[in-house]
């Protein structure tokens, strides 16, 4: 090879991979891009056009009038939960880390469970729009709307920071557009569909959206598992022969696996431990995802927009069939990318492995330049577009809910505000909590916003979960029980979380950064030494990637280097984690659980002991379902 | 609050509701506690018991890929035989008693 050529190469190798710097959709096929994203986002403006004749009450804007049957509803709830989070991520994790990317879907559907046998129907039979509703029923009214407001505020910040930041890296990633460009469309988008169309809109959008992905989803798994004759052990056969799983499973595990044979590597990525390193850290994290949506507000809300606790639990079993079907495909998706577009590349572009189903779809189509290729990758791009938009709307409706019917309508008006002062009323607030979200959205530009989910279950289930169900279930539960209750065990998540090892800590950095400087420049320039030596095409390429992989941990440990020189503790002042796991739910939970119960106990009220039967009674039988109004 | 006409302490203590209530939460409780236990025996398996997951049942198909798809199946049961139970017994009580709710006032 001529030095010329061997330069340019290595000059190739140096800049950002050519998908980053124009998204990933190739120049050419951008009209196509433009061409699925207009047509999917005109059909929502329909949508929300046709539903924006149809909401004419606060009942329409906060529950489409309860108008929604149990089979739509199973589908909107699948809409609002499959975030790009779950669709993009858990897709990622598989191609990735394999067998423990897998863990997160079985916890995310194992979540219903519980939503279904004991939380969906009683919140129907008593809650009219939002979480403060089932906790005012017999709690001090005023104290448990302020508290379940805040708490609902608060996961729904959390959750949304995660959506808008994590959305508007995906845009920009897949087609190129700015990223604060890509959070003001979003964020944009959402409030037309939540102010002019309410519930209704964001259902029938949640709805359309959810049809969507498992069309996506569906087509993508028939072309990957096709080949093998639908055979689920040739197909994994397949995965555990792939040469790219094999490499990725020798790098994960380092100098383990060297007396490992080809074979034994590539059934290593279908057996646990690539990824979740720390048991009780996994517990943990199982015990969040199975208790902590079962108290997420913005699926709370969906049981309120059905007729009666018959289609709740309707929805829920749907949702538990879409939702359920959908991960199981997620395996295919992994392990196809894992294939095809091999985990080297999907982590060269995002590090969560986010760009795994864009990529796969790519690829199956036809590959980078190719019609097909670039019209399926178009078509994903826009369904995750789509999701992101999707959940954004519920969770701004949620926290809207919140904040203008709990705490502007019945705390601060005492409940007498008209029908025309509380629509005005819940606008506002939604436009108010919308614009916040694109703040924080490009405020939070390139933070690291990975935890920020599992922070939204973690507090979901520590805080509005024992609420809730001791509210339904247990006579003695009151109001200090639950303010207590939900101060702490949201508090001691967040807490816990801000002290774990999610938190950056300058030290650790530079001790890292300071081994990357101190090694690499030596390490690249072994690599060029050996460059002038060896003559074949492929090991050259092999070694200039290595050398670009290093160069670019070096650039990364100065710039580190620089922006922590002067820090030497985290953003709560700590030199190292306080708590060792990563997730609060195993500490957290129980807590919540125990300080509703102690509270109630050493506390007296006498409106949560005289409504304890009527609440009772109604939970369990639906009785004046359609008189629940407070 | 619309004031309505029911006697609720004496709807509680019908020994119609009690029945219902006592059948209902006792399924209720059983099926949450099954589907705690076997849900929690994943990440359990996985972090204690790799040895047992990594066994081969069928080509490369192991206990572990096994156990973790047999949630969705355990998931997808329990739902189904409790909707079938809710609709078929717990709705036909639950109708009775509010169909019979402005009756019942107890013993005032």
């Amino acid at each position: 090879m001529k030095p010329i050529n061997k330069i340019l190469l290595i000059l190739a190798a140096l800049q950002p991979a050519p998908v980053l710097a124009s998204g990933a959709v190739h120049q050419n096929y951008k009209w196509l891009t433009f061409l699925v994203f207009s047509s999917i986002i005109a059909a929502t403006m329909y949508i929300t056009f046709w539903a924006s004749k149809r909401v004419k009450s606060t009942e329409d804007f906060y529950a489409a009038g309860n108008s929604i049957s149990g089979l739509q509803n199973g589908w909107a709830i699948a809409g609002d939960y499959l975030s790009a989070a779950s669709f993009l991520g858990i897709a990622g994790l598989i191609s990735l880390y394999g067998y423990d990317g897998f863990m997160y879907s079985v916890g995310f559907l194992m979540g219903y469970i519980a939503v279904l046998l004991v939380i969906a129907e009683p919140c129907r039979n008593i809650g009219k729009y939002t979480l403060g509703d089932i906790l005012a029923f017999r709690n001090d009214p005023k104290k448990a709307r302020m508290i379940a407001a805040l708490s609902t505020i608060t996961v729904s910040i959390f959750y949304l920071t995660a959506q808008m930041v994590g959305g508007g890296v995906l845009v920009k990633t897949l087609i190129g557009i700015d990223y604060e460009v890509s959070v003001i469309a979003v964020g944009t988008l959402m409030l037309a569909y939540v102010v002019f169309g309410g519930m209704v809109a964001t259902t029938y959008v949640q709805i359309v959206k959810a049809v969507l992905l498992v069309i996506a989803s569906l087509v993508l798994v028939t072309l990957v598992w096709m080949p093998y004759g639908f055979s689920l052990p040739a197909f994994l056969q397949a995965v555990a022969d792939n040469p790219n799983v094999q490499a990725q499973v020798a790098k994960l595990l380092g100098a383990a696996a060297s007396a490992m044979s080809p074979a034994e590597l590539g059934q290593r990525f279908l057996e646990p431990g690539l990824f979740l390193k720390d048991p009780i850290d996994q517990i943990s994290l199982g015990m969040a995802l199975v208790f902590g949506t079962a108290g997420l507000p913005h699926i709370l809300m969906r049981f309120f927009t059905v007729p009666n606790a018959q289609a709740a639990r309707k929805s829920v079993v749907w949702a538990m069939a879409i939702i359920g079907g959908f991960y199981v495909l997620t395996l295919f998706l992994g392990f196809g990318a894992a294939m095809h577009v091999g985990p080297e590349t999907i982590g060269g572009i995002d590090k969560g492995g986010n760009m795994a189903a864009p990529l796969l779809a790519q690829y199956l189509g036809g590959g980078e330049s190719s019609l097909m290729g670039n019209f399926m990758l178009a078509f994903v791009a826009a369904v995750a577009f789509a999701t992101i938009v999707a959940v954004v709307a519920g969770l701004v409706l949620a926290s809207a809910s919140a904040i203008a019917h709990d705490l502007y309508v019945n705390v601060i008006k005492d409940g007498k505000a008209t029908q025309a002062q509380q629509m005005k009323a819940a606008k506002i607030a939604s436009i108010c909590v919308g614009v916040v979200a694109i703040i924080i959205g490009i405020l939070a530009k390139g933070q690291n916003v990975a935890h920020l989910v599992g922070m939204a279950f973690a507090v979901a289930a520590s805080s509005n979960l024992p609420a809730i169900f001791l509210t339904l279930y247990w006579k003695k539960c009151n109001t200090t029980g639950v303010v207590m209750g939900m101060l702490i065990g949201a508090g001691s998540a967040i807490l816990l979380v801000l002290v774990s090892p999610n938190m950056t800590y300058p030290l650790k950095v530079l001790n890292d950064a300071n081994s990357v400087i101190q090694s690499a420049p030596q390490k690249i320039a072994e690599h060029r030494e050996l460059l002038t030596r060896i003559r074949s095409e492929a090991a050259v390429n092999g070694i200039e990637k290595e050398i670009a992989t290093l160069e670019k941990q070096l650039k990364k440990a100065e710039e580190d280097t620089a922006k922590y020189q002067n820090q030497t503790t985290s953003m709560m002042g700590l030199e190292k984690p306080l708590f060792p796991l990563k997730n609060p739910g195993i500490i957290s939970i129980p807590l919540g659980f125990l300080m509703v119960i102690l509270f109630s106990l050493f506390t007296h009220d006498k409106r949560a002991e005289d409504l304890w039967e009527e609440l009772y009674v109604r939970q369990n039988t639906g009785l004046h379902v359609e008189d629940v109004s407070h | 609050m619309k004031k309505s006409n029911i006697h609720w302490e004496a709807v509680e203590a019908d020994p119609r509701f009690q029945a219902l209530h006592r059948d209902k939460n006792r399924f209720l409780w059983r099926m949450m506690l099954f589907a705690l236990i076997f849900y929690f025996l994943l990440p359990i398996s996985t972090a204690y018991f790799q040895d047992i997951l990594k066994v081969k049942v069928w080509s490369v198909i192991n206990v572990g890929l096994l156990f973790a798809l047999s949630q969705f199946i355990v998931a997808w049961v329990i739902a189904i035989i409790y909707a079938k139970r809710a609709s078929s017994e717990f709705d036909t009580r639950a109708r009775e008693l509010v169909k019979d709710a402005h009756n019942i006032k107890g013993l005032l």
